[in-house]
């Protein structure tokens, strides 16, 4: 029962590693090197890799961004609340509101364009998961995360807050088109 | 204080108790037990809102019941437990008295209070901001003044387990290093210092601002710090159950540690590696560096999952080796064939180490990479991945062994035996199918700590997929096969403590018997195929890294398909 009794020899740890044990860290040890650097060799070859251009903003200095390009950009609106559906130029810099409880404005995007997406939150920490793609990111008040997406395929998305922001958290969802 | 205390050997397990010691272990096991049953029944709730053919309970309810579970269950039952486990892994195993015994009851006293505080803030409503609390959303000042408490309790626990390591060295109760088991759970008290000081840092301010003496705690350090507490609070976790598992191997085959060296080696891997793990759910949070992220959720090139990886071969190898040294050495699985699969302490150590490897281990290396995070981040594959470490791994192996306390520490003779027989299984195969389904409705898109997946009201609603109806109806039904598992551990438990047959104590004395020196271990074993002691062991292993490398290049393979992003 040595386990829970100290070990019987003194030096235990001069003691020889069994081939069983030496194999298997080699062969563990290889492998997590295999992990380490395929994250980093994503960086260099992969397209799907988190930007991490940030900037401290207010809700009042976002918001004021958004509306400018909604402004500009609005091409129709959608359902009783007009949301402002917004077909920017390829390339250019777009902004997504999250609050309680819904993202605005609608974005309309080209496909594979590649377009600076702003996103922020108003209040609490919101989640930005499109559907049915499934890439989520994390939205966090006071910061504005910058992301250069590339949309790959055309149609009708969803985006569903998946971070827990209170009582109305299962109707914010907003709406994302790829031409 | 030390004259007044007696010791007592008991007779089935010939572990030795200090009678202070003793009363400890059995206070705080006895309030881990009942927070399982509060975090249990509540689990009925989310199960149950959560199956979209029930829906059963109002959001704000929902929600509610969500964050006591999980503060529940996460915390309060498995540091309950934890603080037993590490009077016992001092104390009992090194045979001394425990330090400051009055101390050690004011700690479980200001635990306790800060757990009563913490679940009446909750229950109150206007506190269900889920158990990671995240600011600027506020619960009660109430709820944040329960947490510390209970942290500032289970910190002073931790230095009285240090405490007794000096009392037991001072008196010269063991010789040379102390056991492994003990080993183990210095290195869980020593990540729990960690965490519980990150836990403080960042709780007492959002204490602060919620009473309205700081006005703004930053929501993204706030994340950060309070990571360092959270996911930290897991690998104190996975040090005690891995010690427990270690434990067990000795209790139930007699078994050695196949190497000392490796073993103790690997611990010290967790030290060193192992809280890194916490930077993973800052993975989708904006303003963190890639390099940064690199090297974190790495582990640090990965050594913590190396150091988990080295347990998982030589656990079930010593095992393995113990049981061909009684002579099951046919084939490579005869060892495993002729275990104890009646003795509800092995089959829940072994079902846990099983599901902590596969299900746990491989989806907790998949969603700590930098990038294949984006795919799983807060859909409800995490919480899948979580029940199968916390759940399978933790909770199973502190079922696992109150098995073995009952008769131990608690004197008295398991009720219902068959039925503690069938538990682990019934529980820990339900969890096993309960996480897998959660994972599948992840990978799917599903959130977690979501009231409604139908977003009923929603002027924009999405639709999922059928399949994702279909998993987390199957989800529902895992649960609650799981809640009946764990409703028959605590009738076992609690219905032993006050029905069981008591048994004899052994004799009381003054006197501390101390441990005596261990024969030197057999040479190196000579049977086994390949020129291996643990074939067998080592067969599993390779399934389990070949599942790895499979489903890990498998995820990488679907994100190569997703937007470009950068």
């Amino acid at each position: 029962m040595s386990a829970i009794l100290p070990p019987a020899d003194r030096l235990w740890w001069k003691h020889p590693i069994d081939r069983v044990e030496g194999t298997w860290i080699a062969l563990a040890f290889v492998w997590c090197m295999v992990m380490f650097f395929m994250m980093v060799l994503w960086h260099v070859y992969g397209d799907q890799n988190l930007s991490t251009e940030t900037y401290k903003t207010t809700p009042d200095a976002f918001i004021a961004n958004a509306q400018a390009m909604v402004d500009q950009y609005t091409v129709r609106t959608e359902t009783d609340l007009e949301i402002p559906v917004v077909a920017p130029p390829a390339g250019s810099d777009i902004y997504l509101i999250a609050r309680l409880w819904n993202f605005w404005p609608i974005l309309e995007l080209e496909k594979d364009k590649t377009y600076r997406l702003h996103l922020t939150s108003m209040d609490y920490n919101h989640g930005f998961s499109l559907q049915p793609t499934n890439l989520n990111i994390q939205i966090v008040p006071g910061y504005e995360h910058v992301l250069t997406v590339t949309p790959n395929q055309s149609g009708e998305f969803s985006i569903v807050c998946n971070e827990y922001c209170g009582i109305g958290h299962h109707m914010m969802v907003g709406r994302l088109y790829v031409r | 204080m030390s004259s007044a205390t007696t010791y007592r050997i008991c007779p089935r397990s010939g572990l030795q108790f200090e009678a202070q010691a003793e009363k400890l272990i059995l206070a705080n096991a006895v309030a881990a037990v009942v927070c399982l049953l509060i975090g249990g029944l509540l689990a009925i709730g989310v199960v149950l809102t959560r199956w979209p053919a029930v829906h059963w309970l109002e959001a704000a309810t929902f929600y509610q019941v969500l964050t006591a579970h999980g503060i529940n269950m996460l915390i309060y039952w498995i540091i309950f437990f934890e603080i037993a486990v590490l009077y016992f892994c001092s104390s009992t195993l090194l045979r001394c008295r425990i330090a400051t015994p009055r101390i050690a009851w004011f700690a479980f006293a200001l635990m306790f209070i800060g757990a009563v505080v913490n679940n009446v803030a909750v229950y109150q409503g206007g506190s269900s901001v889920m158990m990671t609390s995240y600011v600027p959303m506020m619960a009660a000042p109430s709820f944040y003044l329960g947490l510390i408490l209970f942290a500032v309790g289970a910190l002073i626990g931790c230095f009285v387990f240090f405490g007794t390591l000096v009392i037991a060295k001072r008196d010269k109760t063991y010789q040379g290093s102390v056991p492994l088991v003990t080993f183990g759970a210095i290195v869980a008290c020593i990540i729990a210092v960690f965490t519980i000081v990150s836990g403080a840092i960042i709780l007492i301010p959002t204490y602060l601002q919620s009473i309205g003496f700081v006005e703004h705690v930053d929501p993204l350090i706030y994340r950060m710090i309070w990571w360092a507490f959270g996911h930290s609070s897991q690998q104190i976790n996975v040090a005690a159950h891995i010690s427990i598992w270690y434990l067990v191997a000795a209790v139930v085959f007699g078994a050695r540690p196949m190497s000392e060296r490796v073993s103790r080696g690997a611990f010290l891997l967790y030290i060193l590696f192992l809280q890194l793990a916490s930077a993973h759910h800052l993975l989708a949070d904006p303003g963190v560096s890639t390099e940064w992220k690199v090297v974190n959720t790495s582990y640090f090139m990965y050594f913590a999952v190396l150091a988990s990886m080295i347990h998982g071969l030589t656990i079930p190898g010593a095992m393995e080796v113990a049981q061909r040294q009684k002579g099951f050495t046919k084939g490579l699985f005869e060892w495993l064939r002729k275990a104890p699969w009646g003795n509800p302490v092995f089959s829940g150590v072994f079902i846990s180490i099983i599901g902590f490897g596969f299900l746990g281990g491989i989806s907790g290396v998949m969603m700590g990479t930098e990038q294949l995070n984006m795919i799983i981040h807060n859909t409800i594959y995490v919480p899948g991945h979580f029940h199968a470490t916390v759940v399978v791994g933790t909770t199973l192996t502190f079922m696992a062994l109150t098995y073995y306390l009952i008769p131990v520490l608690f004197k008295r003779e398991m009720i219902a035996p068959t039925l503690a027989k069938w538990q682990p299984y019934l529980f820990g195969l339900s969890m096993y199918f309960f996480c897998l389904v959660m994972m599948g409705a992840g990978t799917l898109g599903v959130s977690r700590r979501h009231w409604d997946m139908a977003f009923d009201g929603s002027a924009l609603a999405y639709e999922w997929p059928g399949a994702a109806y279909m998993m987390m109806g199957l989800v529902g039904i895992g649960g609650v096969v799981a809640i009946v598992g764990g409703a028959i551990y605590i009738y076992v438990t609690v219905g032993s403590l006050l029905w069981g047959k008591r048994l004899e104590s052994g004799e009381k004395s003054q006197k501390v018997t101390p441990i005596p020196p261990t024969a030197p271990a057999a040479a190196a074993q000579t049977y086994g195929s390949m020129g291996f002691v643990a074939p067998g062991t080592f067969t599993l292993a390779m399934i389990f890294l070949v599942a790895f490398v499979l489903y890990y290049f498998i995820n990488w393979k679907y994100l190569s398909t997703l937007w470009g992003l950068s």
